[in-house]
């Protein structure tokens, strides 16, 4: 829970709680304080013992370059609310585009239809004080000429393209966005927040004797448009275009267990599937994760400290306060290698009588939230990174990886390389084609031997039961003394 | 006229000159259930609807036209309002491109599609949260070893949308489909496997929950015990739902739009042998059998059968108006959009590979020693279709003697695309309609790559 007990709180006693009168939340606020309290009691007159709204505006533009064409501006809005119901076990949920009064009461019955018949009291909610949440910008990217953006685009595509003869195809993203939220629930919670999200993104394609290759990178910040005063659009697609043309003469990878030394920043999804969705206390509380049942045990190497944060400013998974209304927080999940939390939403927490740790996320408004990963990153090491490879005597250097997957369930795990390399007597040689790499989440975390001090974060988006969020990534260059690497070779 | 498409061509009605604009607009409502232990875990009903609008705003003879585009959440007039200025003012910012057109019809036959079975309104809700218990509750029972089921879902969608263009296009159709899926996980000891099983169908009476609940206790229940594979080159089996999930990946390939911007290991190979000679690849949304079936494509043009593969050779890529004017090609009625908030882009809808005769059985049979896999991770990080590249995480079993042996995990698979295609040495006649944009078939591929220990 955000900081301090809110001072309202359901009460039930036969209509005559006392309603506090609160002023308006802010001159931005979606729904009036009113109006959320009448819809909070619709939505548990027919019992229950916690309602929320979640009221959401967003907006979002985008462009791309593709082929030299800007072929597409495109313009997005979404407004609507989500309405909660928990009973018992069982959780009633409905939404609506329709923010008036009568469209908030429709979704607050159809949510309500789960309840038990028989609550029959008249309820009465609340609100607590406001905990609304300046967006964290400096240049709100709505105020900037679309002109400018296409500027980038086209500094990107000549970038990209002077990189190399060899690269054929470029195509650039733009793309912003601003949501804004609003969360109040039974127990007297009211927060906002507003999160402006700015991303930039290169591909590129390079022919060459042995066929076509792709580069990647992407720059993504819950910033404003003040990101490319620091961010040099040019840098990006210089590394997208050095990417492709790396591959162009890269070999297949091998196939068999390897040591493998994975790059400072290159993505750190590592973490991200070989125990952070497993940390997810949905999974745990379901005995769905073979992380279940163990907070004290070693499931990781010594050097393994994991943290989640939705605290860490400007990261991709930042916000103020998550999708039920709680603070993010900075949650140690492991310490030295043993597991010392998960990670919990309102809903999980509740049933085991202990607080949010700030981790209920949704996509949007038509999603129930539910735990999600936030920022997830591997606390820096003491070594040298070079170090660790020079005394690699053969593996593979991973300097980036794209996607990867995981069954919590078996703990068994993917991650694709988009950019790797041969190690051969301690020395960085011959790319590699692209390929997965595989692994059991508690197995490969023992392996870990060595972690240096290079620490990077990288953004990535997160999918889970069909709702995608934007999460952070992060660790230092470490090394793990066998994965399966899923070459040909 | 549906009230949708009133809508749709009074928003168009508001071109200016010199201006081509086309609004699509959806609406649908859907019901989502899930159980768990014995009770209902999550009730979710829900309408939404809303907009996309693509304005072309027509340069001087000769310099191309310049493409805006904006999308709302809703069917309110005002919000349509603003969106529509959004589109305008974007287009003011686009590159002007000569192969930037609306679609016109074409004068293809339209194949009508019925998609639509009110058993989705019909069914009381009571029915629908029913369905879901007795599926979770069957999975629990079927077998010891399954120790949990983590979700036991129903769901549903009804959905409208509708067309129209200054181009001429006046296009609307109905969906209804209605899913059950459970996931069971089984457990000895230590050894913890699982499984996903599913039925589709237009209504809550074309499901098959049993049919569900055997496949996850059958899938979870044949890994327990798994162990890595000897890495070395095999014969692999695929199942038909990962055929299905292959040929969708592989379909943004055969995307003229890919192939004309480069960025597909097919381009410059039409006319070619591209796949083994028993290989016959069509696209065919106009079969009402497949669960994308649909009657008209996302510029509103009829779906029609395009045959993309025939007898190995490379025949055709499918294509949009806009990438097909880039191709100096017509539009194979092949867009597609990911909903009111996405614009049209050419892709498949319903793939299908030519079946053949064998059963799996049959199939496991001729192929003697190999690996069978019933499941793969890791597609979109180890899928490349530009390159070819293609690495995945896999489960099944060991093949010996022609029958299925003891369980796998924890291995890779890896080729490349075109090798895989060449090397396709069994097309099973078990074909299988499925979610998503092909149905599947068991599969054998000689010569690939297993990493395991």
């Amino acid at each position: 829970m955000w900081g301090g007990c809110p001072t309202g709180g359901v009460s039930s006693e036969e209509g005559t709680g006392t309603t506090i009168t609160i002023p308006p939340v802010t001159d931005t606020s979606l729904i009036p304080n009113d109006v959320v309290e009448r819809v909070l009691a619709a939505a548990l007159a027919k019992g229950g013992e916690m309602a929320e709204v979640f009221a959401e505006d967003s907006t979002s533009s985008g462009a791309m370059m593709d082929d030299h064409r800007v072929e597409e501006l495109s313009s997005g809005r979404s407004r609507g609310a989500g309405i909660r119901v928990v009973d018992g076990e069982t959780t009633g949920f409905a939404h609506t585009a329709d923010l008036s009064e009568a469209g908030l009461f429709a979704a607050a019955a159809a949510a309500a239809a789960v309840a038990r018949e028989g609550g029959g009291k008249v309820r009465t909610v609340a609100l607590g004080p406001t905990r609304a949440h300046a967006a964290r910008a400096q240049v709100l990217p709505g105020s900037v000429e679309k002109a400018a953006k296409l500027e980038l685009l086209t500094r990107a595509d000549g970038a990209a393209r002077a990189a190399g003869d060899a690269i054929v195809q470029v195509q650039v993203g733009y793309g912003d966005s601003r949501r804004r939220i609003l969360i109040a629930n039974s127990e007297g919670l009211l927060a906002e927040d507003d999160q402006v999200r700015t991303r930039f993104n290169v591909m590129c394609v390079a022919n060459g004797d042995t066929g076509m290759q792709t580069g990647y990178e992407s720059l993504a910040r819950t910033e404003g448009y003040e990101i490319f005063a620091r961010h040099n659009v040019e840098d990006l697609a210089g590394i997208a275009a050095g990417r492709a043309l790396a591959k162009l003469s890269a070999r297949p990878a091998p196939s068999g267990e390897v040591p493998i030394v994975l790059a400072g920043g290159s993505g750190g999804i590592l973490f991200h599937e070989a125990c952070g969705h497993g940390l997810e206390a949905d999974h745990i509380v379901k005995d769905a994760s073979v992380y279940t049942g163990q907070v004290g045990e070693l499931v990781a190497s010594p050097l393994v400290t994991l943290v989640d944060d939705g605290t860490v400013a400007g990261e991709w998974g930042n916000f103020a306060v998550d999708d039920e209304g709680h603070a993010p927080a900075r949650n140690v999940l492991i310490e030295n290698g043993i597991l010392t939390d998960y990670m919990w939403d309102w809903l999980r927490a509740h049933r085991e009588g202990r607080a949010s740790s700030g981790n209920g996320r949704r996509q949007s408004y038509q999603h129930l939230p539910m735990v999600r990963m936030t920022n997830t990153y591997l606390l820096a090491g003491t070594e040298n990174a070079d170090e660790i490879v020079a005394q690699t005597p053969s593996g593979v250097y991973v300097k980036k990886l794209g996607g990867g997957q995981v069954n919590t369930a078996t703990g068994d795990f993917v991650f694709g390389t988009t950019e790797a390399y041969l190690i051969e007597n301690g020395h960085v040689t011959e790319p590699l084609r692209d390929a997965n790499l595989i692994g059991n989440g508690p197995e490969v975390l023992r392996r870990i031997d060595a972690v240096a001090d290079d620490f990077d974060m990288t953004p990535g988006t997160c999918g889970k039961d069909g709702q995608s969020v934007p999460v952070g990534c992060g660790q230092a260059t470490l090394r793990i003394t066998g994965v399966t690497l899923g070459g040909t070779a | 006229m549906s009230d949708l498409l009133a809508l749709a061509t009074s928003v168009v009605e508001k071109a200016q000159a010199g201006e081509g604009m086309e609004v699509y607009v959806v609406r649908g409502s859907e019901t989502e259930v899930r159980a768990y232990e014995g009770s209902l875990e999550s009730l979710t009903s829900a309408d939404s609807s809303g907009v996309g609008i693509r304005v072309v705003l027509e340069g001087a003879e000769g310099e191309g036209s310049r493409l805006g585009f904006a999308w709302a959440g809703s069917l309110d007039p005002a919000v349509i309002e603003a969106a529509l200025a959004d589109a305008r003012d974007n287009a003011r910012y686009a590159t002007p491109d000569p192969d930037v057109v609306l679609a016109r019809p074409d004068g293809a036959s339209v194949v009508e599609q019925d998609l639509w079975d009110d058993g989705v309104t019909a069914t009381p809700m009571e029915d629908k949260i029913a369905l879901a218990l007795e599926l979770e509750r069957a999975t629990r029972a079927a077998d010891d070893r399954v120790r949990q089921v983590s979700s036991a879902d129903y769901s549903d969608e009804r959905a409208e949308m509708a067309l129209a263009s200054t181009t001429g296009i006046r296009s609307s159709a109905r969906r209804t489909t209605a899913f059950v899926s459970v996931d069971a996980i089984a457990g000895v000891g230590a050894d913890t496997q699982t499984g996903t099983g599913f039925s589709v169908g237009r209504a809550p009476a074309d499901l098959d929950p049993d049919e569900a609940m055997g496949e996850a206790v059958q899938r979870s229940t044949r890994l327990l015990g798994a162990q890595k594979a000897q890495s070395g080159r095999y014969t692999v089996v695929f199942d038909p739902r990962v055929v299905s999930t292959l040929l969708s990946v592989m379909a943004s390939a055969l995307s003229g739009e890919a192939v004309v911007k480069g960025r597909s290991f097919f381009a410059g190979r039409i006319g070619e042998s591209v796949a083994n000679a028993a290989v016959t690849l069509v696209d065919d949304p106009t079969d009402s059998r497949a669960f994308s079936a649909s009657t008209y494509d996302a510029e509103g043009l009829a779906c029609r059968r395009n045959v993309l593969i025939s007898d190995g050779m490379l025949r055709m890529f499918v294509f949009d108006t806009v990438s097909a004017r880039r191709a100096q090609m017509q539009s194979t009625g092949s867009a597609v959009r990911g909903g009111f908030a996405g614009t049209p882009s050419a892709g498949c809808r319903a793939l299908v590979l030519q079946p053949g005769t064998k059963g799996a059985d049959d199939i496991l049979a001729s192929v003697g020693d190999g690996l069978y896999v019933q499941s793969v991770t890791g597609i979109h990080s180890g899928v490349n279709t530009v390159s070819g590249d293609f690495s995945v995480g896999a489960e099944g079993l060991m093949i010996r003697g022609g029958a299925l042996a003891e369980p796998v995990r924890e291995v890779t698979v890896a080729s490349t695309l075109q090798r895989m295609l060449q090397s396709i040495v069994e097309i099973g006649g078990d074909l299988r309609w499925l979610p998503g944009s092909a149905a599947g078939q068991t599969l054998a591929i000689a010569d690939m790559q297993l990493s395991g220990e």
